[in-house]
């Protein structure tokens, strides 16, 4: 199992009559990796895990499992176990004969099956429970038998459709960490579904973003939430403050824009628009909220600087959210890290913010996430 | 403690006003229109038949003298059987038992089918057209299909036209109408309670046990069959229960040389005037039903309650 199996999709594309569920997709999983497909629901995600897993096949393209094209092999016999979003658990089987359902159907004998599911209850830290129904257990329990009966079949590749979108939000956090120990204990390709950013964030190593059946942006969690390639993805993950305006100059990979209500602003430009973005282009300029501080002195750069007045503040434990409108009412918001500073503003104060042009990126204007 | 608890839950739930007049309906149908008539057949069935006059005299006492009669025949016990009434009433029990099984095999796949396309408008205009049948009643849906198993009817006139057979076959004879007849009667109280049972059944636990490689057999095995036997259960004790004790359909499409039991108990009832006898027989056929169901309910680990649900 060393390194694991990786998956690519090639050309996939995936129609339902006249619907067009998945465009085009083109990804490469690496063995071994946790790797997200992350959207808003409707965007195609759960279509590309069902091919993936078998259940569909695509329109057009190919799935590869270990280098193997997948065309016309059934769920049953891919390398693949799926976690089901409300985890389809049997009701009516105690939880050792759910672990082990995969080795049943394989014709193993009661004792191996028995020892077997001791071995992966142990696992998932739920030794003893074995003879319960699941109904007897608890949500992050239950979460935690899906996945060993996952396991139990030793699939090369586990698939998650959002199975933590259940439960509530402390044990999601803590599910999120279990999953990524046991995905590193167990070595094999996690491919996890997901409608929360959060959750694809802490526990990918690499992230597809989908919007409308296609894949905006594919990269680690850092690429994509700190050089977003679209403005789609600039908004879908994370929070971003949004700046529209056209290109005034581009200086290698530094732009000067022209924003509608901002006045003039230095951004960097996103990988994938460099070359492109000219000037005359129309843009949008993301910067976000943490990404923003009060300027105390006047050192920073003029082009990195805004003007706003304080409309509203919240305090929100870890950091203050201050809500703030620059001319023409453009709306502004600043997250600041709760470390024991006084009162940072009072309502109707005009401050000047400042960012470091690494944090500011341009790219062509677009659409955005619907809020 | 816990039947004063459960009570009083029931009250609060549903309110004193509502609440009685729910326990005084329940408590209306069970006493009177099921315990009382039953009873007073349970009387009649240990009683002799005794001309008016003699009703309530020094001769009416209780006697074992009519269930004697189903198993002695009427020389009363001198190493005779009454076979003939023996054998019709192990035929209709055994007719009904396989009656139930057809009709489980026929319906299965079909509740399987209805019950996994949920939702869609069609399959609900399928389910309609399904029920129109029963807005016909028992006795026309009989008679017709008499007319389709007749020698000259639309079955042996089809197939003769399709070079099946030579001569038309007697389906009213080989009791082919009635097994059909039977179990057209009654199937939909099979189907619907089955279609209900696998409609709950989350798509999901089928496709994850595929996904774990288990074959269609498997699946329903472990997964279908269990999440529908109430349903299940639900009609085959209504399919059995009721084919036992049919009569329309044994008096219309049976054939000449066959009697279903319950022919007998009518002509006790009816041809001899002989209601004592007759309770004997319909009693005997009733606490013979109740404990076959009960018995293959606890061989196949069903209890009362899941029924219900």
């Amino acid at each position: 199992m060393a390194g694991g199996i990786g998956v690519d999709l090639e050309n996939l594309w995936i129609r339902f009559g006249d619907f067009v569920a998945v465009r085009d997709a083109n990804v490469n999983i690496n063995g071994g990796d946790f790797f997200s497909f992350l959207g808003p629901s409707g965007c195609g995600k759960t279509t590309i895990l069902r091919a993936i897993s078998g259940f569909l096949q695509p329109s057009e393209g190919r799935v590869l499992i270990g280098g193997k094209d997948m065309a016309g092999i059934g769920p049953n016999k891919r390398p693949t176990a799926l976690i089901f979003q409300n985890l389809a658990l049997f009701p009516l089987m105690k939880i050792w004969e759910n672990i082990t359902f995969s080795m049943e159907v394989k014709g193993a004998g009661k004792a191996e099956r028995r020892k077997r599911a001791d071995e992966l209850l142990e696992m998932i830290a739920l030794e003893g429970q074995g003879d319960k129904l699941p109904s007897e257990l608890s949500g992050g329990q239950k979460q935690r038998v899906a996945i060993a009966r996952a396991l139990c079949a030793e699939p090369d590749v586990l698939l998650l459709d959002e199975p933590l979108s259940a439960l509530d939000l402390k044990l999601r956090q803590h599910m999120r960490t279990e999953l990524r120990e046991i995905q590193q204990r167990v070595g094999i390709t996690f491919i996890y579904i997901t409608h929360d950013q959060g959750e694809a964030l802490t526990m990918s190593d690499n992230v597809a973003v989908m919007r409308a059946g296609v894949i905006e942006q594919i990269g680690s969690g850092h690429d994509v939430y700190d050089l977003p390639a679209t403005p789609f993805v600039a908004s879908f993950v994370g929070e971003n403050n949004v700046f529209r305006g056209r290109i005034l100059e581009v200086n290698g990979t530094e732009a000067l824009i022209r924003t509608n209500r901002s006045g003039d602003l230095l951004a960097q430009i996103t990988p994938a628009a460099r070359g492109v973005l000219k000037p005359g282009d129309e843009a949008m300029m993301f910067i976000r909220p943490e990404a923003l501080s009060l300027v105390v002195d006047a050192g920073a750069h003029e082009k990195t600087r805004l003007a706003a007045k304080v409309v509203n503040e919240e305090f929100e434990g870890n950091s203050y959210s201050v809500f703030l409108e620059g001319d023409g009412g453009k709306r502004i918001k600043m997250s600041l890290p709760n470390v024991g500073q006084d009162r940072i503003a009072s309502k109707g104060e005009d401050l000047t913010l400042k960012y470091e042009l690494r944090n500011a990126v341009v790219m062509p204007a677009g659409e955005l996430a619907a809020e | 403690m816990a039947r004063p608890r459960l009570l009083s839950e029931y009250f609060r739930t549903n309110g004193r006003l509502l609440g009685s007049v729910m326990l005084g309906l329940v408590a209306f149908w069970i006493i009177v229109l099921i315990l009382l008539p039953q009873l007073s057949m349970l009387d009649y069935s240990f009683r002799y038949n005794l001309p008016p006059a003699e009703q309530g005299g020094p001769k009416d006492v209780y006697t074992l003298a009519n269930y004697r009669h189903l198993i002695y025949g009427a020389g009363g016990g001198e190493g005779t059987y009454n076979t003939v009434d023996l054998m019709v009433f192990v035929r209709t029990i055994i007719a009904a038992m396989a009656v139930t099984v057809a009709d489980l095999i026929l319906c299965y796949p079909l509740a399987y089918y209805l019950g996994q396309s949920r939702g869609s408008g069609f399959v609900r205009l399928l389910v309609v057209l399904l029920i129109i049948p029963y807005w016909i009643n028992e006795i026309l849906r009989a008679f017709a299909l008499r007319i389709v198993f007749a020698d000259g009817g639309i079955l042996n006139a089809a197939m003769m036209g399709l070079g099946l057979i030579d001569q038309p076959i007697d389906f009213i004879r080989a009791d082919v109408a009635l097994y059909a007849g039977l179990g057209y009667a009654y199937i939909l109280l099979m189907l619907f309670p089955m279609y209900n049972a696998i409609e709950s059944l989350d798509r999901n636990q089928i496709e994850a046990a595929r996904d774990m490689g288990a074959s269609w057999i498997r699946i329903h095995r472990r997964i279908v069959i269990p999440h529908a036997k109430p349903g299940i259960t639900s009609g085959m004790t209504m399919v059995f229960m009721l084919s036992a004790g049919a009569l329309a359909a044994p008096q219309i499409l049976g054939g000449p040389s066959s009697l279903w039991f319950t022919q007998l108990v009518y002509q006790w009832f009816n041809d001899s005037l002989n209601w004592q006898q007759g309770a004997a027989y319909a009693i005997v056929l009733l606490v013979a039903s109740i404990t076959i169901v009960l018995t293959f309910m606890k061989i196949f680990k069903v209890n009362m309650g899941d029924i219900g649900k």
